[in-house]
């Protein structure tokens, strides 16, 4: 089946060629045909691989196929090959999966807009891209599929680009992220100076003979890898890109900004686990990272007005537990949260563009309320994803998320206060979407009577995927029921073999803590869900019962509400600290450096081979004989050369 | 002294060759056949690719014949094919061409097909005067291809300047063999190579000097400085389908004897590593600085082909293995974008009174976007851009000089590619930005243009994407051949 593993990232591709190069010639029918077939054979592929690697027994479950070599080069080599085993067949199957539901969402969402053969063209090619990250089978290879999905996800950002903001969203986001991408392209320079190889199975393969444990290498290889996820995944200090990528269509902010491409980060770490369970204090790096920026947006998130902004934000809070799961070294915790997280998050965007649709394009949150009666399955679903992320007991969010709270205090990695602030952030998460809830669906009606006017639920093509994924959000976690209940988690053995290292550390540790542990996890448990239960209760008192009383609050506490609602002055500090800085460096470098000095250097060379160029044509007189006497010059020069040289 | 498999007359070593003769010969003979006026280039395309299949057919065969005269190996097949496609690629530019100007007659695919034969004569033997008698069968068919529109004072001008100034290397080329026949008692280079260090203490002034003629006999057909005045006459007066064939075939065959006999035969000559540094550096700077003033873009071709002769040269100087296989893959390379950016003049050359100058392309964009679209992508494959081909052709070859500490001449040749970039994106821009005189009426296209844009576009790109595979099979082409 190996043979196979090419067809899923090459439909996509196919959809791309065609939709892209017969732009504006195809009906709307045949492009949205064209572009959903795409991705859903993918996904029927992806789960034909599955069930093949399910098949395989269990230390076998690694299928390589490599096409060709694309850059030989010395000793470098980069194949054109796929990597298929655990953890990229759950990636493949979220991406195409979440991806198909989207795409079929969009067909819906789209239906209004003349750039929608744009619009799929981008979002095949972002499809592709993102199935070459997770299926690469070498660093650079994957680097070609993470600038991929950076292109798309610019692209899309600034797909209405006529409108300032959203073109200005691109750039940011792409600027951003190419402060990252410096970083891991450096992290792969080092592991090709010190390794000699950029494929995975050999990097991992060598790299405990290669790298001393614990050592300044590995750790610097670790951090700048990191660097890059910051930049792609929206991590403190470079996760101001994400909340303004919003300015993109929604089905984009759900697919790229929500299920997969944000989560190429913590992907990367996960293939790169060898390396930093080597690297102790660039774990702990990645980790008090994840956490303070869980924090640090979800109190953003309790302040935001935008609905897409609210969830924007939880979407940087959510990544930010992921990446806590990574840096306490319980990188399948990581892994599994991002595939619930894919469908409860993907859930909530779909169903914020289908309110979003259905109020005429409004998107603050002040001007809506009382929609619960006229989106009757837009609000079902939406509740079950807000209750998913919340973590109440049973839905998918809380298994993941009490997963990775229980490793951030029990791994030999973890510390207490890691588990404070993930607590925390639980009941802020809680908080903030209970009150993006309570604005949205119930309350007085605050919006116009022209908008009222146009209000409905949305089209079938919209509400079916709503529905698809509030079941994945609801039973999603299933697969990943922690021991404690005494039952196996079947997604930890899944991912078992490729996670390696931290895995016989964990157990042992488990091992060794046996008669306490299982006591203290439901300790730690039930006081996540009461703190998320009187979160809930919170966000009720203040935004349905007595909605004045959030206006006195936030008038009690003007300060920190002006704070937050500023979102820290993030964006401007930043503007005084590095942008003005650069700005007016730039600024010099072109009127100072570039116009005088430069220019006038490249110029001056310019006028003079300009003459040169002018005088050595006079030579060429067009006369044969003086041809003829360059020639014999030419020989006279050679065979004297030739003889006494 | 010869055994019996090198004595042997074994047909199966020279049937590319065969048939393109057997082909060329049926063109001729049944000219006067009114369906033969027509069928010629058919006729000529068929030959052509059962050529292309009988060399692919004898890669992977080591063989030697005719008392040997012959000499199949890998390096002769890959050349062969290059040769194949230049020359199929120049026929379908042809058809369109002379068809417009009623001059689609049949010999002219019969002196194509010959001058094919004469360069797969080149590349398939070890043997000076048999590398010379394929030189002057692939010369005399391009003396009248040149001078083919007759009523063309241009043309008749490229194919008279031509023949004179070929005429006057080859003679230099037939001294230098006699000079090395004199020497070494031996046109063979493989009986050269055996008793090489005897020859060299005992005869060593006339072996070089022999080396020196003979290089300059060669160094005429790819147009090294300074044995390069010829070009831009030849190939702005030429119709322009024969100087898309000119700047590949030709220089293509000239390399594959070059490397043969300089990398093979006088492997060890120090003093031919300075010559070529010296040859490469002066090839490809005059090439490009005399390429930055031209209004006449096939002007500006003729000295572009003269500076990427410059780069290939490299190749001879450095002198592995390495470096060869780069220059196998830059001239594949090269025939792909070169030929592609030939075929979109050869289409504009179309409208009435085009001489192809520069200035006639302001407005080609707006009224032909793919036609420009291509014609901007051969321009940034020439310059060397990624993900064009032109990148890795240029990346591979300076490599090569680098790894092998010849630092200046690889840094020499990045500065070279600077500077071409001016000239070749000013043919962008034009087309791009510059407002047109008088009012555009789109190209048509016909069908065998479209087959060459197609072709050399997807090689030029996918090549570029994924260079990987022809590295591999260049490198493959040396294997029994140092």
């Amino acid at each position: 089946m190996a043979e196979y593993i090419y067809l899923v990232p090459l439909f996509p591709l196919i959809g791309f060629l065609i939709n892209g190069l017969l732009l504006g010639r195809l009906p709307r029918a045949a492009v949205n045909f064209i572009a959903c077939a795409s991705v859903g054979l993918s996904f029927i592929v992806a789960v034909m691989l599955f069930f093949d690697l399910r098949a395989l027994p269990e230390g076998q479950r690694v299928l390589e196929q490599v096409l060709f070599t694309w850059i030989p080069s010395g000793a470098l080599q980069v194949n054109i090959g796929f990597l298929l085993d655990p953890l990229s067949a759950v990636m493949i199957l979220v991406v195409t999966g979440v991806g198909f539901l989207i795409h079929i969402y969009s067909t819906g969402y789209m239906s209004h807009d003349p750039g929608f053969g744009r619009y799929f063209t981008y979002l095949n090619l972002f499809t592709f891209s993102m199935l070459v990250l997770v299926l690469a089978d070498s660093f650079p290879f994957m680097f070609v599929g993470w600038e991929g999905v950076g292109l798309c996800s610019y692209l899309l950002i600034g797909f209405w680009f006529e409108k300032k903001s959203a073109s200005d969203a691109g750039k940011k986001a792409f600027i951003v992220n190419r402060i990252g991408d410096a970083g891991f392209l450096l992290g792969m320079f080092i592991i090709f100076w010190q390794v000699g190889s950029l494929q995975f199975t050999e990097v991992m393969a060598a790299a405990p003979a290669v790298f001393a444990a614990g050592g300044a290498l590995v750790t610097t290889v670790c951090i700048l890898l990191f660097v890059g996820a910051t930049g792609k995944s929206a991590q403190i200090p470079l996760y101001v890109w994400l909340p303004d990528a919003m300015e993109g269509p929604t089905p984009v902010s759900a697919l790229i900004h929500a299920a997969t491409m944000v989560t190429a980060g913590v992907y990367m770490l996960a293939r790169s686990s060898v390396l930093y369970t080597m690297a102790p204090d660039a774990l702990a790096v990645v980790a008090i990272i994840g956490a303070a920026t869980a924090l640090f947006a979800a109190t953003i998130g309790t302040a935001q007005n935008d609905i897409k902004r609210v969830l924007a934000y939880s979407t940087v809070s959510q990544l930010g537990y992921m990446f806590l799961a990574c840096g306490v070294a319980a990188f399948t915790a990581g892994i599994f949260h991002l595939m619930t997280h894919a469908f409860f998050k993907a859930l909530l965007f779909l169903a914020a563009g289908s309110v979003i649709h259905g109020m005429s394009d409004i998107q603050d949150m002040r001007q809506m309320g009382g929609l619960k009666k006229y989106m009757p399955i837009t609000f079902i679903t939406m509740l079950l994803a807000t209750l998913a992320i919340a973590g109440i007991p049973g839905f998918s969010g809380f298994f993941s998320k009490d997963e990775i709270l229980w490793k951030s205090f029990s791994s030999s990695h973890g510390h207490i206060l890691l588990w404070i602030i993930g607590f925390i952030t639980a009941g802020l998460t809680a908080f903030y979407m209970f009150r993006l809830i309570y604005m949205t669906f119930y309350g007085k009606e605050r919006m116009s009577d022209e908008v009222k006017h146009h209000l409905h639920e949305s089209p079938r093509s919209m509400t079916l995927p709503l529905v698809v994924l509030a079941v994945l959000s609801v039973i999603g976690g299933w697969v990943g029921i922690p021991h404690v209940f005494g039952v196996t988690n079947h997604f930890e053995h899944w991912l078992a073999p490729v996670i390696a290292g931290p895995h016989q550390e964990a157990a042992s540790h488990a091992l060794a803590a046996a008669g306490s542990s299982a006591a203290t996890e439901f300790l730690l448990m039930g006081l996540t869900v009461v703190l998320v239960l009187f979160s809930i209760f919170g966000a009720y008192m203040l935004y349905k019962k007595r909605p004045e009383l959030s206006t006195s609050l936030a008038q009690k506490f003007s300060g920190l509400q002006a704070l937050l609602v500023n979102k820290y002055y993030v964006d401007e500090i930043y503007g005084a600290l590095v942008v003005r800085p650069i700005v007016t460096g730039s600024v010099f470098l072109w009127k100072i450096v570039d116009v005088l000095f430069i220019d006038g250097l490249i110029n001056g060379f310019a006028a003079i081979y300009a003459d040169i160029s002018q005088v050595a044509r006079r030579v060429q007189t067009g006369r044969i004989r003086s041809y003829a006497t360059v020639f014999v010059l030419g020989v006279v020069a050679m065979v004297g050369y030739f003889l006494y040289w | 002294m010869i055994d019996e498999a090198v004595a042997s007359i074994d047909l199966n070593l020279i049937a590319p060759e065969l048939t393109l003769l057997i082909t060329a010969c049926v063109i001729l003979l049944f000219s006067f056949a009114r369906s033969m006026q027509r069928g010629a280039s058919a006729v000529g395309f068929a030959g052509l690719v059962v050529a292309l299949v009988l060399s692919a057919n004898q890669w992977g065969h080591q063989a030697s014949g005719f008392f040997g005269m012959v000499t199949c190996d890998n390096y002769g097949a890959m050349f062969k094919i290059i040769f194949c496609v230049a020359s199929l690629l120049a026929l379908l530019l042809a058809v369109r061409y002379f068809s417009q100007r009623g001059l689609n007659r049949p010999e002219f695919y019969a002196l194509l097909l010959i001058s094919t034969l004469g360069m797969m004569v080149m590349a398939n033997t070890s043997d000076l005067v048999v590398m010379f008698l394929g030189l002057e069968i692939m010369s005399v068919p391009l003396y009248v291809m040149a001078g083919y529109v007759r009523r063309s004072l241009e043309s008749n001008e490229a194919g008279i300047k031509y023949f004179l100034m070929g005429a006057f290397a080859s003679g230099f080329l037939l001294m230098g063999i006699a000079f090395v026949f004199g020497a070494s008692g031996t046109t063979d280079l493989r009986r050269l190579v055996t008793d090489f260090n005897f020859i060299v203490s005992n005869f060593d002034l006339f072996l070089s000097l022999g080396g020196a003629l003979v290089l300059i006999g060669f160094a005429f057909k790819v147009a090294a400085v300074p044995f390069h005045a010829w070009v831009p006459d030849v190939y702005q007066g030429a119709p322009t389908p024969v100087t898309a064939f000119f700047s590949v075939g030709p220089k293509a065959a000239g390399f594959a004897v070059l490397f043969r006999i300089f990398t093979f035969g006088f492997g060890d000559l120090e003093v031919l590593t300075n010559l070529f540094w010296i040859l490469a550096v002066l090839t490809m700077t005059v090439g490009n600085v005399l390429a930055l003033r031209q209004d006449n873009i096939k002007r500006m071709l003729a000295y572009s082909s003269i500076a990427h002769a410059g780069y290939v040269l490299v190749a001879l100087a450095v002198g592995t293995q390495g470096a060869v296989s780069a220059a196998i893959f830059y001239l594949v390379a090269y025939m792909m974008f070169n030929t592609g950016a030939f075929a979109v003049l050869t289409m504009l050359e179309t409208r009435a009174g085009s001489k192809s100058n520069f200035s006639e392309l302001a407005g080609l964009a707006k009224a032909n976007p793919y036609l420009s679209a291509v014609l901007a992508l051969f321009m940034f494959a020439l310059s060397g851009f990624p993900p064009t081909v032109g990148f890795f052709g240029k990346f591979y070859l300076f490599a090569s000089a680098v790894n092998n500490g010849f630092i200046w001449l690889a840094i020499i040749g990045v500065m070279n590619s600077f500077l071409s970039v001016y000239y070749y994106l000013r043919v962008v821009k034009v087309s791009y930005f510059d407002s047109p005189e008088g009012a555009w009426t789109p190209v048509p296209f016909s069908t065998a243009i479209i087959v060459v844009l197609f072709v050399t576009a997807i090689g030029t790109l996918g090549l570029g994407f994924f260079p990987g595979e022809l590295l591999k099979l260049s490198q493959t082409s040396l294997i029994a051949f140092l």
